[in-house]
């Protein structure tokens, strides 16, 4: 298990690099730098600044020296943000983001795994289509979209939920929740639909009512397991595709999160804090993906015991 | 009063493309603590049957359009499904064909095992698993204690059906359906289930309605024999009256397919064709395990002409020998001449052209035919590939490659998936013989084919092998099946050779204890 984990680790490393290496010069390939604004700089001030960053260096030069730096884990000072490092910025708006994220997974789960499950009990009936519609608008609607919409019926004419904020009027979290949890819920449900199906169809489910078990509990205690596990593998992807795609959420309901600094970051070519998201979201991706598989993993009996009794 | 009693019940499946009848006016009955076996080819409505028995038939498209299922003097038909979910698993327990698929593989075995009794009988946790383990051990389970916290996926296939009957009969049924419960089970396992079977029902007293589709196998066990084909029964009576006096003339048919007889021994030309010295495919299935030995050390001759049968039960090798032969595998060490020809060291060209020499015609011939090409496509690719006729005689080299594996010339635009099984696998047989190879490796090719179907295949391969002047390796499970097609016979166990000889001597004088055992297992042997 260690060596499968160790493994796997050692295999997101190029990954990391290869990520690092294109942004850095896709970045710096950019017209415009960060000190490039309408108020024109007196050159030797601009000269000084550039030293401070090291952006008279030779291009890769200072891609070594951040790789350097990167190593220690310093993710450098940000361009924008005089005398603050990209790790103070990153750590002080991942709380929230986290948060957002997390919530939304939860919402996503329990609306698509019940809505999938659902379906997938009476196939090609009412049962199935209403529900798998839905769940391919949530797909096809964009956060950009949803979200406004969610604020203009629960906000402005139901007047029911808070439309902008994060934790300072009670229920403002909802909205932006939902939000950014239908489109994973959409998945999910397609997800566990296809699961379930699958193992509906499994010899040993026909052994479960040839027990003479009620229907619930066939389905709950011999099918779910195994139907949910495609629902467990895309799990990690999915959180960590919340916590970087975040950021349209993020500004339409102005939450002080990652996501908003990403963007803004990118407009201001604030490089250092671009390579610094970057690099830290991939690793996440990358982390929750090993995580997701482990899961997956343990929950089959068949690749547990692989992994008990060693093997990579 | 017997015990299960089904008059004129009649199924059908309601699809898209119209209904089908899949069972049609049948009647038959189990009495007590007696075997009925029903015994049919696929599609004949014998396992819809015993589903509907159960109300076990998904509906849609499933439908019952009539009859009575008279159990202990309720008609099953008539109840509500809970009042059935109440029998299931009480009074009437099913056993299916699959061990393999059919315990569920993400629960331990003991759970499933004392469900029955939780559920039935309102049984506590602990007092269950003292019954399930009593009753692990009753069917031959080794370690029942252990057992009951292992999953499906640590037991073999005949272990796992021993699993199946004891969660079958934990409840005490009275009546138990075995839907084809040796199957997929190798030949020696075959014998030990049946005999489980024919035991525990003594012992228990209870009725057995064992689905089946192979004559031989019901021959030894049953009561009372129901012959089915295509949704309706033809026959039914004793197993004695059965053989020796069939009426119908679908039972004669399927009494006269059963492979018998020996072929009689040609003469075969001195110099081996192939030459397999110390042969050994060794697989090593993670980095520093131990490599699983699937040939080990196997030295044999295969002589120009003759058809060599192959017999071994699942993970005896025989497969990898023949896939090691043709070089679809890596071997580990060992010789391989083909005419005196070094195969073990030919590379890349010479071996793609040495290939349109050997062929190999596989078991399964819904899978092993892509579903996306054309019967022409598909034969035609190998000639294209080897070069071996030129675009203009194309179709000229088809037209006579489906003359004679027996297809219609009119099939040559048809996709595989609108062939019957057999016409399948006289598709894989043409794909095999378009580059005129002279040794054919056939990997169990008769093993999924109905039994009808089955004597039709190995008549055309009898043929063919003459015509074509072949040498073959047929490899089988199946003993009968060897019998009938092999000149000589060589026998695996465990990755080794462990005897070889003509037909005549292999079965007559058998020498080895396994090859004995193996002898003995084949079913029917009452019968005959």
């Amino acid at each position: 298990m260690l060596r499968f984990m160790f493994v796997r680790i050692l295999q997101a490393l190029p990954v990391i690099l290869v990520v690092i290496t294109a942004t850095f010069f896709l970045v710096r390939s950019a017209p415009g730098g960060p000190f490039d604004q309408e108020k024109v700089v007196i050159p030797e001030v601009k000269k000084a600044l550039e030293a401070q960053y090291r952006l008279d260096l030779p291009l890769h030069e200072q891609y070594f020296a951040y790789l350097g730096d990167l190593a220690q884990g310093d993710l450098g000072p940000s361009f924008k943000y005089p005398g603050r490092s990209v790790n103070e910025i990153l750590f002080a708006g991942l709380p929230v983001t986290a948060e957002l994220g997390l919530y939304a997974l939860i919402i996503a789960l329990c609306i698509g795994v019940t809505a999938g499950v659902f379906a997938s009990l009476r196939p090609n009936t009412a049962q199935d289509y209403v529900p798998m519609s839905l769940a391919m608008i949530g797909i096809c609607m964009p956060s950009f979209l949803l979200g406004p919409l969610l604020v203009l019926v629960f906000g402005i004419w139901l007047d029911w939920l808070p439309i902008t904020g994060w934790g300072d009027i009670p229920g403002d979290k909802i909205l932006p929740a939902v939000t950014l949890g239908s489109a994973y819920a959409a998945y999910i449900a397609r997800l566990s639909r296809a699961g379930m199906l699958e193992i509906l169809s499994q010899d040993y489910i026909r052994t479960a009512r040839a027990k003479g078990l009620p229907e619930w509990r066939v389905v709950t205690q011999h099918a779910l397991r195994g139907g949910l596990i495609p629902v467990i593998a895309f799990l990690g992807p999915a959180l960590a595709g919340l916590l970087a795609g975040s950021f349209v959420v993020e500004t339409i309901f102005q939450i002080p999160g990652l996501g908003r600094f990403y963007v803004q970051a990118a407009f201001n070519r604030d490089y250092t804090m671009i390579l610094g998201t970057t690099v830290f979201l991939s690793s996440l991706i990358v982390f929750f993906n090993l995580v997701s598989d482990i899961i997956a993993a343990w929950l089959n009996p068949r690749l547990r015991h692989h992994f008990q009794h060693g093997g990579s | 009063m017997a015990l299960l009693s089904v008059d004129n019940l009649s199924v059908s499946f309601v699809t898209r493309n119209g209904t089908n009848k899949a069972v049609n006016n049948v009647s038959f009955s189990v009495e007590e603590r007696q075997i009925t076996a029903i015994i049919g080819e696929s599609g004949s409505g014998k396992s819809v049957s015993c589903y509907a028995v159960l109300g076990l038939i998904p509906s849609p498209p499933g439908r019952i359009d009539g009859g009575t299922v008279y159990f202990q003097g309720q008609d099953l038909l008539a109840l509500s499904e809970a009042e059935l979910r109440a029998i299931r698993g009480r009074d009437i327990a099913m056993i299916f064909q699959d061990p393999m698929t059919c315990l569920n593989p993400f629960m331990k075995i003991g759970d499933q095992l004392i469900e029955p009794l939780t559920l039935h009988k309102g049984m506590a946790k602990g007092a269950a698993k003292e019954q399930a383990i009593a009753l692990l051990d009753e069917v031959d389970i080794r370690d029942p204690q252990a057992a009951m916290s292992a999953f499906p996926h640590e037991f073999s296939g005949g272990m796992r059906q021993r699993v199946m009957i004891a969660m079958a009969l934990i409840n005490e049924p009275k009546l138990l359906i075995a839907d084809e419960p040796t199957t997929a089970l190798d030949v020696t396992i075959q014998a030990q289930i049946l005999k489980l079977i024919a035991e525990l029902q003594i012992k228990r007293d209870i009725g057995v309605l064992f689905i089946s589709h192979d004559l031989a196998v019901v021959s030894d066990i049953a009561d009372q024999i129901v012959v089915m084909e295509k949704g309706k029964v033809l026959e039914g009576g004793k197993p004695k009256a059965i053989f020796d006096n069939p009426q119908h003339p679908y039972t004669q048919k399927l009494l006269a397919a059963i492979p018998s007889g020996q072929k009689a021994t040609n003469p075969v030309a001195p110099d081996p064709l192939i030459r397999i010295k110390h042969l050994r495919t060794w697989f090593t299935p993670t980095a520093g395990a131990e490599p699983v030995k699937a040939v080990n050390d196997v030295s044999l001759e295969i002589h120009r002409g003759e058809v060599l049968g192959l017999v071994g039960e699942s993970g005896s090798g025989k497969s990898t020998l023949g896939r090691s032969i043709l070089r679809l595998v890596p071997i580990t060490s060992g010789q391989i001449t083909f005419e005196g020809m070094e195969l073990s060291a030919l590379e890349g060209r010479a071996l793609k052209q040495f290939r349109h020499r050997m062929q190999m015609i596989f078991q399964d011939p819904y899978a092993s035919l892509n579903p996306r090409m054309t019967v022409y496509d598909t034969l035609a690719e190998p000639l294209l590939l080897h070069g071996l006729v030129r675009t203009a005689d194309l179709d000229q080299a088809i037209r006579e490659l489906m003359d004679n594996v027996g297809l219609a010339r009119t099939f040559v635009r048809k996709y595989p998936h609108e062939f019957s099984g057999g016409q399948r696998q006289r598709i894989a047989i043409g794909r095999a013989l378009a580059t005129r190879p002279e040794f054919i490796v056939a990997d169990e090719p008769v093993s999924a084919l109905d039994v009808t179907i089955q004597a039709q295949i190995l008549n055309l391969l009898a043929e063919l092998t003459k015509e074509y002047g072949l040498t073959m390796l047929f490899i089988s499970h199946d003993l009968a099946v060897i019998r009938q097609i092999a000149d000589r016979i060589a026998v695996m166990y465990h990755g080794k050779l462990v005897e070889q000889g003509s037909t005549a001597q292999v079965f007559e004088t058998p020498q080895q204890e396994y090859t004995q055992a193996l002898l003995a297992a084949i079913p029917g042997a009452n019968a005959a």
